[in-house]
């Protein structure tokens, strides 16, 4: 059997060696009315045969993302250079436990220094951890944080949030018994004033995403002003690839940061696993979730990274820690960290400038067609919705045959009737939008 | 390897920055050098409109982010440099208890690579998808066989989501019926994860004492369940590495007060295809992925914590759940369904750390319904052999045979000098990996220690040979214990300094 070294001689030998006639020894403690029989499971398949079986399987995957694909929605398409990935699979990053022995653990310790440094540079905030499940647990763990921070039990949160964070938001605050208020959509874009109407001093947080799920950028400025003057905290969430190019959490007032690092060099593999990200102001850091690198010197003064603020974290503090979260997505904040040292200081910029650039192409000659029009004014980076002459929904599944994935459906959803979210990356040529456009174009009739 | 520089010569070699402290490896940041670049892009191939058109200057942000600016080669080698620097299951033994550190197989990572399931994207439509749609249907089967429950959702992302999805599902089954109950019971015990997820649930935490033998005390349970109880957590074998023998007498207490009972799958290793959580009685389980079915570590996550149920709690499960239509052909569609009148709702983004899922759908399909079973056969054999070559070295604070684990007690060491902290930092001088230590609170100086299936008996041997000859040292009282770890790339490090002075992020000197 594979992955099982002992030989029969082995079993007979340690089996004689502890001193026991057989197996059934060492299970007796088991009441044998709990024993049970042969899993119902299929039979083992050897290597070749396992492979071709799921040749056969992934091949029913008939579509998958490409330079064809125009879907977002809080999971991101964009080239993974071949060097990142070679260096996230070495077995000395993917086959470790987590660092809790710092002297054999340094190369996990400095890279998760290294991700929080760069997390901090990219939100403008003072603080991050290593790395949370993903954006829409984000949002939840900032919202308890600000709801232990304020002792307020009531959180209001923007309407143009992804749905999928919005859900987990109700998820959190249902089981925990807090109030959670939505801000209606406005014009694609929550207003200032409905969200002040809905902020008290009830209020633990204001919880805004920008570029929005509409990939709108949101008044952040004046929501966190709002909640400020409230004595509430401000929370954003955003793609941390955005903030490259946009004006960071810190320079808007923001108290705490969450988001999804997918889009540094993450594969999409349907969900996840992606990296959770959290950054936050100096005086929220013993509020933070979950684990946290630090810089510190060994017994002969040589630079060395452990885990610090350790009393914060469950096995130790129990129920009484700031969060349940053990494991955390590590491997996943490791690769995003390697994508962000491959790319650097212009290349991730590099990425949002061609992004922002060919999105707003593709939007122009979109809005341009007839029954086409943009869903809501204002600026984007490289997501925006469009109405459409037919329900979304339609017109994605007449183009799939063309092999376009041409966006994800918003009938109903925000205020658009009939519509699509329409993302657009650096892996789309402008032939692939200009196939877009004409697939768009003749399925509108 | 690597090679780690001695911090003198870096001064000689003018290479050290004379004001920080000398570093094995610099940061991403001291490697760069402003206008040095890796990356490479494809030119922009649409009209280039101003940026200001586009995002007004006063919505994008003032400074660039500060960035490494390094050559490809230079991020090859940091990363490597960074890697070798690293303990791993590759590279050696990790007796870490509760925490199942098998070998994780290099197919699993072949496939996951592979672009027809690596390329997926969460919103493609349903059909596009059956491929994935239809691994994730069968792994929940497998995983219902391995358990014995009827329902699985693989949604969450490590043990404690799944601890906290499980607790949700129980709060939404007691609202169904009308009843508030308000309180978790959780045993001295358990994993700190266990008492955490329960307050993040909402619920008060009640503790439940272990008795002599390790295991939970089923009299003081009795006082303590009542119309308050909305759950027992417990896990089964215990993180003594004992078999709750009276789990039947515990499953009755906790059911006829109206509780449920939860099953934290931690220490699923040591009994599959021997006993099933389902037939003790359990209601909700989740299971570690990244534990029995060997998804790898990461060095800290990603992990997987699918949960299981009963089918009376099947219809609270967080949505989307698939649904298999066959057409009566033998042929089978699957789609997501979100109509769950009952569910909890999301607990995360998209459907789950499915690359792993995939992982753990491979490992299962290898393994097979014998291999499983020979997996915690062995695992038990492996804990037990592995015991019997020490216990007479350390206390042993539970005589008889263990599960798949075992702890120890170094309170005899304790007494010579060392404690279980400096013992277990001397076997990294001896090449291994420390078990885990000072758990389960309830043994003093404890040792907790889970070899798993994978390693082969030579290795046991070893590892046994060097904490005897740590305890010899201890015995003689040589200063190498209290002042190891010598031989790892840093020796011990100060973690008060850490603590006082967070340094949690590279700032740029001045």
């Amino acid at each position: 059997m594979p992955y099982l070294p002992h030989t029969e001689a082995d079993r007979a030998a340690m089996l004689a060696a502890i001193g026991v006639s057989g197996m059934e020894d060492l299970l007796s403690p088991i009441p044998s009315a709990l024993r049970c029989g042969p899993l119902d499971l299929p039979p083992a398949a050897s290597e070749p045969d396992l492979l071709r079986e799921l040749d056969a399987l992934a091949h029913r995957n008939t579509l998958a993302a490409g330079p064809r694909s125009f879907l977002g929605g809080g999971a991101y398409q964009h080239h993974i250079p071949a060097a990142v990935s070679a260096l996230a699979a070495r077995g000395e990053f993917v086959t470790a436990y987590t660092p809790y022995q710092p002297e054999v653990s340094q190369g996990t310790l400095q890279v998760t220094y290294e991700w929080q440094s760069m997390i901090c540079e990219l939100t403008g905030l003072d603080v991050a951890n290593a790395s949370l499940y993903d954006a829409a647990t984000g949002c939840a763990e900032a919202a308890m944080m600000a709801v232990n921070a304020t002792s307020r039990a009531t959180v209001v949160v923007a309407g143009t949030i992804n749905p999928q964070y919005l859900a987990v938001l109700r998820t959190y605050c249902w089981s925990q018994g807090l109030t959670l208020r939505v801000v209606e959509t406005g014009e694609g874009r929550i207003s200032p004033a409905e969200a002040a109407s809905l902020v008290g001093d009830d209020c633990a947080a204001v919880i805004a995403q920008s570029p929005n799920y509409l990939g709108l950028i949101e008044d952040q400025a004046a929501l966190a002003e709002t909640a400020h003057a409230a004595g509430a905290l401000y929370i954003t969430c955003a793609d941390p690839l955005s903030l490259s190019l946009l004006a960071t959490p810190g320079e808007v007032g923001a108290d705490i940061a969450v988001g999804d690092a997918q889009p540094f060099g993450i594969a999409l593999q349907y969900g996840g696993p992606y990296a959770g990200y959290i950054a936050a102001r100096e005086s929220l850091l013993r509020r933070m979730p979950g684990r946290i690198v630090g810089a510190s010197v060994d017994t002969r003064g040589r630079r060395a990274y452990v885990m610090t603020l350790r009393t914060r974290e469950q096995d130790i503090r129990r129920e009484k820690a700031t969060s349940n979260i053990c494991s955390n997505h590590a491997l996943c904040a490791t690769i995003a960290t390697i994508y962000l040292t491959y790319m650097g200081k212009e290349g991730v910029r590099a990425v949002a400038d061609l992004c922002l650039r060919k999105a707003h192409y593709a939007a122009e000659r979109i809005a341009a067609l007839p029954g086409y029009a943009l869903a809501y004014p204002g600026p984007f980076f490289h997501e925006f919705a469009v109405r459409t002459p037919r329900s979304g929904a339609a017109i994605r599944d007449t183009l799939l045959d063309r092999g376009i994935l041409a966006g994800i459906p918003l009938d109903g959803e925000m205020g658009i009737e009939q519509g699509l979210l329409i993302c657009v990356t650096e892996v789309n040529a402008r032939e692939d939008i200009d196939a877009l456009v004409e697939g768009l174009a003749e399925v509108a009739a | 390897m690597i090679i780690t520089p001695d911090p003198e010569m870096r001064a000689r070699s003018g290479e050290s920055d004379s004001t920080e402290p000398p570093a094995i490896e610099p940061t991403v940041f001291e490697l760069s050098t402003p206008g040095r670049a890796a990356y490479s892009l494809p030119a922009l191939d649409v009209p280039e409109q101003p940026l200001d058109q586009l995002i007004p200057a006063s919505l994008r942000r003032g400074a660039p982010a500060e960035l490494p600016e390094i050559s490809e080669l230079q991020v090859v080698r940091h990363f490597t440099r960074l890697s070798q620097l690293n303990y791993s299951i590759d590279g050696g033994f990790y007796p870490l208890g509760s925490c199942t550190m098998k070998y994780n197989p290099k197919l699993h990572e072949k496939v996951a690579a592979e672009p027809r399931w690596a390329n997926i994207h969460p919103h493609q439509p349903d059909e596009t998808a059956q491929g994935t749609l239809a691994m994730l249907y069968h792994l929940q089967e497998f995983l219902c066989a391995v358990g014995g429950m009827a329902a699985f959702t693989l949604q969450p992302a490590a043990g404690a989501h799944g601890e906290h999805t499980g607790l949700m599902i129980i709060r939404a089954y007691h609202e169904s019926k009308g009843e508030h109950r308000t309180e978790v019971l959780v045993p001295d015990t358990a994993h700190g994860t266990n008492p955490a997820s329960a307050a993040a649930a909402g619920y008060t935490v009640v503790q439940v004492p272990s008795n002599r033998q390790g295991r939970v005390d089923v009299e003081a349970l009795r006082r303590l369940v009542g119309p308050r109880t909305a759950a027992l957590m417990l896990t089964n074998p215990n993180t003594c590495g004992l078999f709750e023998t009276e789990i039947q007498e515990i499953a009755r207490t906790v059911h006829q007060a109206g509780g449920r009972l939860y099953y934290d799958g931690a220490n699923l290793n040591a009994i599959m295809g021997v006993t099933r959580p389902g037939d003790m009685g359990f209601d909700v389980v989740h299971f570690n992925l990244h534990k029995t079915m060997t998804t790898p570590h990461g060095g800290g996550g990603p992990g997987t914590g699918p949960v299981g149920v009963g089918a009376h709690l099947a219809p609270f499960l967080p949505v989307p759940v698939i649904e298999r239509e066959l057409d009566g052909e033998g042929g089978e569609h699957f789609r997501l369904s979100y109509d769950r009148p009952q569910s909890i709702g999301r607990v995360r983004s998209h459907f789950g750390n499915v690359g792993l899922l995939l992982r753990a759908y491979t490992y299962v399909r290898s393994m097979g319904p014998d291999g499983l079973t020979q997996a915690s056969r062995d695992a038990v054999l492996n804990a037990n052999y592995l015991k019997s070559l020490l216990k007479e070295t350390f206390i042993d604070p539970y005589p008889g045979s263990c599960m798949h684990e075992f702890v120890l007690s170094g309170s005899k060491q304790k007494k010579q000098g060392a404690r279980t902290l400096d013992v277990v930092k001397r076997l990294l001088d001896y090449g291994y990996h420390p078990p885990t230590i000072y758990f389960p609170l309830v043994v003093d100086e404890c040792l907790m220690i889970e070899p798993t299936e994978t390693e082969d008996k030579e290795t046991l041997d070893q590892f046994a040979g060097a904490l005897k000859a740590i305890a010899h040292e201890v015995e003689e009282g040589l200063p190498a214990v209290k002042e190891a770890p010598q031989r790892t790339p840093v020796t011990r490090i100060d973690e008060a300094l850490a603590a006082r002075k967070p340094n949690l992020r590279w700032r740029r000197p001045g």
